[in-house]
């Protein structure tokens, strides 16, 4: 029972976020756009929205974090599954910074990929693909890199 | 583009909304709610059991805005100017480095900086650059 009261919380969660996205404006790439265009700051065309989503964003689940994670365990799960990592490797800037110029060309990321979906048509659906394509190539050059690691200790 | 876009009040609700959702995957299941890592973790190789939840959680995205669509008849604007090519690096990029970089906007950008980490930081000013440059040269030098 567990199991699918976890599955369903996780849709409805999901749908939260979504449902946020839209509400905000996010799920436009086009106005995720005009706050990215800096260039139009002095001009008066600038659109700050995407700063005032993070600013929402970030005061909730700041606060949330902290009394949610007081519990010795969430409330379906086994435990806290948090990052453990601290080092700033070359990984945490190549990484975003790759990731930042796919976004700057669309103005989509992955949350409003997903969104975009029912009502982006051909467009949405070819970035969703391409997204996928990254994802899943950027996993199997970091565990093949991981596998000669750990080859070379053992040789 | 005008001013007339900014939605200070909308954006900031969005914004709590998705401050909500990123608490109830925390508390109720502990964990992030990077979209990235949720999505990327539904191609193998499969290292826990999470998979229908995740699966779930992105099923939840895709179904919002047919909820706005059924709730006000009106589907929430999506507009793609980026051109077929363009759109198929966009997103072998944005794929490949959030990946890389071990999350996205929502990873690093809400759940990490609201954790103060510093890995987060360093990303998310990362991609904020990386992103307003790429805007730039496209919309104004080339």
């Amino acid at each position: 029972m567990k199991g699918a009261a976890s599955v369903l919380v996780q849709f409805a969660l999901g749908l939260t976020f979504g449902l946020g996205l839209v509400i905000a404006g996010m799920s436009d790439p086009a106005k995720v756009l005009s706050f990215l265009d800096v260039a139009a700051i002095p001009t008066g065309g600038w659109d700050p929205s995407l700063a005032f989503v993070m600013i929402g964003a970030i005061g909730v689940t700041f606060v949330g974090f902290k009394l949610a994670l007081r519990r010795a365990k969430p409330v379906l799960g086994d435990a806290f599954h948090l990052p453990t990592a601290t080092s700033i490797d070359s990984r945490i800037v190549v990484g975003p910074a790759i990731f930042g110029v796919g976004w700057g060309l669309a103005g989509l990321c992955p949350g409003p990929a997903f969104t975009a979906l029912a009502g982006g048509g051909n467009a949405a659906l070819i970035f969703f693909i391409a997204m996928f394509c990254g994802m899943g190539s950027a996993r199997w050059v970091a565990n093949s890199s991981a596998r000669s690691e750990r080859a070379i200790k053992r040789s | 583009m005008t001013a007339a876009n900014f939605t200070p009040i909308a954006s900031l609700v969005g914004g709590m909304m998705i401050g909500v959702a990123a608490v109830g995957l925390m508390t109720l299941e502990g964990r992030i709610a990077g979209v990235s890592g949720i999505a990327s973790r539904l191609l193998p190789p499969y290292a826990d059991h999470g998979f229908t939840g995740r699966l779930a959680f992105v099923l939840g995205l895709a179904a919002a805005p047919v909820l706005v669509l059924l709730a006000t008849d009106d589907m929430p604007a999506v507009t793609l100017a980026a051109g077929p090519t363009q759109l198929v690096a966009a997103g072998l990029l944005v794929g490949f480095g959030s990946v890389w970089g071990n999350g996205c906007t929502s990873g690093h950008g809400v759940c990490g900086l609201s954790r103060l980490s510093g890995r987060s930081l360093v990303a998310t000013l990362t991609f904020m650059a990386a992103a307003a440059a790429t805007v730039f040269l496209a919309r104004h030098v080339l």
